[in-house]
């Protein structure tokens, strides 16, 4: 029996209970999952400002938080928190080992993913009706392909303690101790399918162990606050039960369990990853327990020939701002405080019009199923959002100028304003053939 | 719309949202929301009636692409891929929750009709 746990979901996802699992989790293997599109993006962003950052920025809170209890307790950590810089994150972990004490500690470093100077004006974008990357009209600022499984085992087999990452595809990272622990074969794809399964449902943390579920009276999450991240135990024949600490909050049922089988996935019969086309459509799952879910019939055929590369632009900025009404014809005066804005913005800085799309949406009427539904009835606490995104810093500032200018010039009783201007990246995906990606390991030893 | 498969019963309109639970998630431009019932026995009604063209028209504004639905029926789930459905997708939606993150309750809360003799969700 493999026991892996995942400690992390997201890039920002919490801590406590990873330290929890390090501690009393009984683990073989503790994954931490950090690495979004966005994030990897905005990792680059960092790396170019300062050649020492660009990996996770909580990598260090992470490793003094865990690497103790996990090298006490034989349990090994892989992770992406390299994001767009694995050699500086991987002296980070060594660091963080000889402050501890732990000197000795192995850590191994995956590179290859990083693909930008392959990439050239002409690459093809295929979530991007297939423009090139000349064609996007933003500076391209990174690519990355998704390495998988072959990039991490040469690691795992390096006796790592610690196996840092960049871009991998998130299931991988799971997989990899899996295929490592039971030898499977690279090409042995119903095994393959089998483990991708156990890596889909851990990647995202605790939306398997009743984070992103709870829908008071309908369903209910004990101690949500108080949420555990989830722990597979998987056998040899890649089968598992998914299950978490018995004194974390949270809950593991079929329920929980089937919203995460199918989170971000398309079709379930073919989920592409680096390793496998994987089948999760005969999914069978079965309550063990109180919180323990089996997981069976996972299934996989070969894997996609090419590489999905995640391609970075420098999107300009993101600009937001609003101002609340609330009380009697609260929606009347968010009304006219959107259609001032609209004319002043237009008419002065022509900031609405072509090439600089404006969006202003009531919150409280119509922000977020606003485009679905249209404006709902009145509401007697409304908030006037405002947003747009360009490269150009000074029409942001215009724009939360003329917003906080409603205070005194807008409709009566304006307040709470509030005004914020944020890098903005985009993201697009290529295809790259797999012998151009040439992944690396180095081992450094604390 | 549910005359064929109704037509022996009296029925009442209710809300998905009291028979069935969903998760939305975002890839680019497209979205997926998941769709489960909690009681397996409502899992027939909810596939005959809650079609993929029965989502695309109920958001023709939001959801510009085509949608497809694929189902797991050994748990009771319908899976619904709608593309060009999240303005833009993250990169370049203004909106609030430019995931899309709340479309699962768009989802539910469509409507479908059950026995009238059914209990309460």
């Amino acid at each position: 029996m493999l026991r892996l746990g995942c400690g992390a979901g997201f890039s920002s996802d919490r801590l406590g209970p990873a330290i929890d699992l390090a501690e009393k989790g009984r683990l073989d293997y503790l994954v931490f999952e950090t690495c979004a599109e966005r994030t990897l993006a905005f990792a680059h962003r960092d790396r170019k400002l300062d050649p020492r950052r660009g990996y996770n920025p909580q990598l260090r809170a992470r490793m003094r938080g865990v690497l103790k209890a996990a090298k006490a307790n034989g349990t090994r950590i892989v992770t992406n928190m390299g994001v767009a810089n694995v050699p500086e994150a991987a002296k980070v972990v060594v660091e963080v080992a000889r402050e501890l004490g732990l000197k000795g500690l192995k850590v191994a470093a995956v590179t290859g993913d990083e693909v930008t100077d392959l990439l050239g004006p002409d690459t093809r974008l295929f979530d991007n009706h297939d423009k090139r990357i000349d064609e996007v009209g933003l500076p391209f600022t990174s690519a990355n392909a998704y390495l998988g499984l072959d990039a991490i085992l040469p690691a795992l087999e390096s006796g790592a303690d610690v196996v840092i990452t960049g871009r991998v595809a998130d299931p991988s990272l799971f997989l990899a101790p899996i295929a490592h622990k039971y030898g499977w074969r690279t090409d042995d794809w119903a095994a393959l399918g089998k483990g991708t399964l156990v890596g889909h449902l851990l990647e995202c943390g605790m939306q398997i162990t009743g984070g992103y579920f709870a829908d008071p009276g309908r369903k209910d999450v004990p101690r949500l606050a108080d949420c555990g991240y989830p722990i597979a135990e998987v056998a040899a024949d890649g089968s598992a039960v998914i299950t978490k600490l018995a004194d974390a909050g949270g809950m593991v049922t079929a329920r929980t369990v089937k919203e995460q089988l199918l989170y971000e996935v398309h079709d379930p019969a073919r989920y592409l990853t680096p390793d496998v086309t994987a089948d999760f459509s005969r999914v069978e799952l079965a309550e063990d327990g109180r919180d323990r879910v089996r997981v069976a019939k996972g299934n996989g055929s070969r894997r996609p020939d090419t590489l999905k590369v995640t391609v970075g632009f420098d999107g300009g900025f993101l600009a937001e701002a609003g101002v609340s009404y609330a009380g009697p014809n609260a929606t009347g005066r968010a009304q006219l405080a959107a259609d001032i804005l609209r004319e002043r913005l237009g008419r002065e800085s022509g900031i609405g019009r072509a090439g600089t799309p404006l969006r202003i949406d009531l919150i409280g009427l119509n922000a977020l199923h606003g485009t679905a539904h249209g404006a709902r009835q009145a509401a007697e606490d409304v908030r006037v959002r405002v947003a747009m995104r360009t490269a150009d810093r000074t029409a942001c500032e215009t724009m939360l100028w003329e917003v906080e200018s409603l205070l005194c010039c807008g409709p009566a009783g304006g307040g709470g304003y509030r005004g914020q201007i944020t890098p903005s990246v985009v993201t697009h995906s290529a295809l790259i053939a797999r012998e151009r990606v040439m992944p690396r390991v180095e081992v450094l030893v604390a | 719309m549910s005359g064929e498969t109704m037509a022996e019963t009296r029925t009442r309109r209710i809300k998905l949202h009291d028979i069935a639970h969903a998760r939305a998630g975002d890839k680019g431009n497209t979205s997926n929301v998941s769709v489960w019932v909690y009681d397996p026995g409502d899992y027939g009604l909810v596939k005959s009636q809650l079609t993929a063209d029965k989502v695309k028209a109920a958001y023709p504004k939001l959801i510009q692409g085509p949608v497809r639905r694929y189902e797991v029926d050994q748990l009771h789930g319908l899976n619904f891929v709608m593309e060009d459905a999240l303005e833009g997708g993250v990169n370049t939606s203004l909106g609030l929750d430019s995931h899309g993150k709340s479309w699962s309750y768009l989802i539910l809360e469509l409507e479908v009709d059950v026995p009238e003799n059914r209990g309460p969700g």
